[in-house]
């Protein structure tokens, strides 16, 4: 019944390129993980605090990331784009998709965050004469982080998981380079086996990290 | 002096404070007792602006509370405020809590505000506890942590809100105590509380608000011996 | 009518139920793996509950690779493992294997937060009134824990229809590839992508939103 003879050895030969290709990946999280913390703060404070377009736009923005699928964004970024002549590099791409999203999720993530300091905090700080941007930057947003640091956690692991995508859009990244070995062997199988353990590690690595990260900074 | 002249504060439809008129002089310590929803703790608020106000004046040392040229991080520094809920940031040490304003706001040194700190942890008797973070304190430390907060500003007023109303009973003495000593040393206070041990004791003037109204002010004897409002006498009735 | 026709170019009505029949693939495979998953990470959920340290060394490590592996990396690998062990499965069947799994490791987790929502002090109670051990579970710890994990599942079975689009890549006609093909013919990317975008958007959201509303309704 089980015929199938594996063959590890070209897997072997190309396993430096896929753990380079791993590397490209982690690189791409991290840069979407960065721009998703910023703009999704953003879009977080202009969903609580603003009123109008401004408002609007943030809502739509968090609504429609959270609620289509990362390949339907990219496919948008990628030939969306694409046929108004846009045509962006596929790095470009799976950093622009990968970003829009991340920021959606971490903007309810900050919300929420927001949402779980107390107004009080606010009061007291006000109280010894701090202005409303020392009050943000000293007292608010250091408690949200806190908070939200878990979320960021699993965020960072999915932008790891989701930029696997970047096979769907001709980008090698880990599974872009690892299909494109695939296909060029036949060794289908062999070859995913391995990178899927190459991101298994990868996540139990951030997991991790964010562990150790965890403990050095939050004493209380 | 904090001077209020016909003091007007509305919520919405609800007209929380139906123009108070008050003084209080330096060096004075007036006790705001009554019950809740008499707009006392709002009568703190409109004093160092976290709420504004409809009609009427604040002034603080000659200077217009809510005018819209002043100032008021600058003002708040004169102004200490002590909470019901204590408020201690929690992702700062104790003496981390009490070092950052004069350090941010004050533009202090590093060293000179941790010394700051150190001086008035010690003065709330925190001493020991200069490294804790709050969540290690009992509620009743972080009450006083909060008092060597506002004090560290150096304010020439504490204004205290409920101070010791969310504290379980047996802390709440640890937090009198130290109201008592900062009174003894001439801080100007005006203390919203429902402690009328320590409104008696320590007050020079206590008030009585009902409703949004300031029935009656006086020596703590005459309101609690002789009250002359017939709300006050129930009220006192009522608390014993 | 013809003025809709020329607008649209390229795009005909034929094209236009080429694509609903592809939304009824998404919606099929969705529901059928979400309610397998559901059932089955519920079972999986209350053995990590109940065995301890042993079904987490055990179930717990098996689900989580599942967690921590891209999808579409467990698609393209046991689409080409299945025929190994004799089993011939189409792109749907390997599809529906890999999203139960999927699903039921992710409902395994909720599942357990759920048990563990509910406050031991209740089920001791329900005990002392002479309950069995079963009928605790079915009549406290099903509805309280339930309750408290529900919306967290609703986030569950959402990601799970948007993540139905990665079958795709084992050529599984869903509605995103079909978009894709219809992108590819008749050039027309944005309409195209617009409808699709709608369709998941239209499904998501007001579940999402409905999520939102209990997990407040049940917070206060």
């Amino acid at each position: 019944m089980f015929e199938y003879n594996f063959h590890w050895r070209p897997v072997l030969k190309s396993l430096p390129d896929l753990l380079q290709a791993g590397l490209l990946t982690l690189e791409v999280a991290v840069i979407s993980m960065l721009i998703g913390i910023t703009i999704g703060l953003c879009l977080a404070l202009m969903r609580m605090k603003l009123n109008g377009p401004l408002k609007w736009f943030a809502v739509s923005w968090i609504e429609v990331a959270r609620n289509t699928p990362v390949l339907f964004q990219l496919f948008f970024f990628g030939f969306g784009l694409g046929a108004a002549g846009i045509n962006l590099p596929p790095y470009v791409i799976i950093v622009t998709g990968l970003s829009f999203n991340c920021a959606g999720y971490l903007a309810e993530n900050f919300r929420g965050g927001f949402q779980a300091v107390p107004d009080t905090q606010m009061n007291a700080a006000r109280c010894l004469g701090m202005n409303g941007w020392q009050t943000y930057t000293r007292i608010i947003i250091p408690q949200v982080f806190r908070i939200v640091y878990h979320p960021i956690t699993n965020q960072m692991v999915w932008a790891v998981l989701m930029s696997s995508l970047g096979m769907m859009i001709g980008f090698r990244e880990l599974s872009g380079e690892t299909q494109f070995f695939a296909s060029r062997t036949f060794r289908i199988f062999e070859y995913f086996a391995v990178t899927a353990v190459i991101y298994y590690v990868i996540v139990k690595l951030i997991l991790g990290l964010s562990r150790l990260l965890s403990a050095r900074l939050f004493r209380y | 002096m904090i001077e209020i002249r016909n003091l007007h504060k509305h919520f919405g439809d609800l007209h929380v404070l139906k123009g108070i008129d008050l003084e209080v002089k330096k060096g004075e310590v007036l006790s705001v007792i009554g019950s809740s929803g008499s707009g006392k703790s709002t009568l703190l608020y409109c004093i160092n602006s976290l709420e504004k106000i409809q009609q009427g004046t604040v002034k603080i040392d000659g200077i217009d509370v809510h005018a819209k040229s002043t100032d008021v991080n600058k003002l708040r520094q004169k102004l200490g405020m002590v909470f019901q809920q204590w408020n201690s940031f929690p992702h700062l040490t104790a003496m981390e809590n009490v070092a950052l304003a004069p350090r941010i706001v004050k533009g202090k040194s590093k060293a000179e505000a941790l010394h700051i700190a150190e001086t008035q942890l010690k003065h709330v008797g925190l001493g020991d506890k200069l490294k804790s973070y709050p969540s290690a304190l009992s509620g009743g430390q972080q009450q006083r942590l909060a008092i060597a907060r506002a004090l560290a500003m150096e304010p020439e007023y504490m204004l205290f809100d409920e101070a010791t109303s969310a504290l379980d009973p047996e802390k709440v003495g640890e937090v009198l105590d130290t109201m008592r000593l900062l009174a003894e040393e001439g801080m100007t206070m005006i203390c919203v509380t429902h402690e009328m041990g320590f409104a008696r004791d320590v007050s020079d003037r206590v008030a009585y608000f009902h409703h949004g109204v300031m029935e009656e002010i006086g020596p703590p004897e005459q309101i609690f011996d002789n009250p002359v409002s017939a709300h006050t006498q129930k009220f006192l009735a009522n608390v014993r | 009518m013809q003025e809709t026709i020329t607008f649209f170019s390229g795009f005909g009505i034929s094209d236009f139920w080429f694509l609903a029949d592809a939304a009824l693939k998404t919606l099929w495979i969705s529901v059928l793996s979400i309610s397998v998953g559901t059932v089955l990470g519920v079972i999986f959920g209350w053995m990590l509950h109940e065995g301890k340290w042993l079904a987490a060394l055990t179930i717990g490590s098996i689900l989580d690779i599942f967690r921590s592996v891209p999808l579409i990396i467990q698609l393209v690998l046991f689409y080409n493992f299945a025929p190994m062990i004799g089993l011939n499965l189409d792109p749907f069947g390997s599809g529906v294997v890999i999203l139960t799994i999927y699903t039921a490791a992710l409902v395994s987790n909720v599942a357990r937060g759920g048990i563990e929502a509910v406050p031991t002090p209740m089920r001791k109670a329900s005990r002392t009134l002479g309950m069995s051990y079963w009928q605790d579970l079915f009549y406290i710890v099903l509805p309280i824990g339930g309750r408290a994990v529900f919306p967290a599942w609703i986030g569950v079975v959402l990601g799970v229809m948007k993540d139905s689009a990665l079958v795709s890549v084992l050529g599984y006609v869903e509605l995103l590839k079909a978009s894709q093909i219809l992108i590819t013919r008749t050039q027309e990317p944005f309409l195209i992508l617009a409808l699709a975008g709608a369709f998941y958007f239209a499904l998501s959201y007001p579940i999402s939103r409905y999520a939102a509303k209990f997990e407040q309704r049940w917070a206060q």
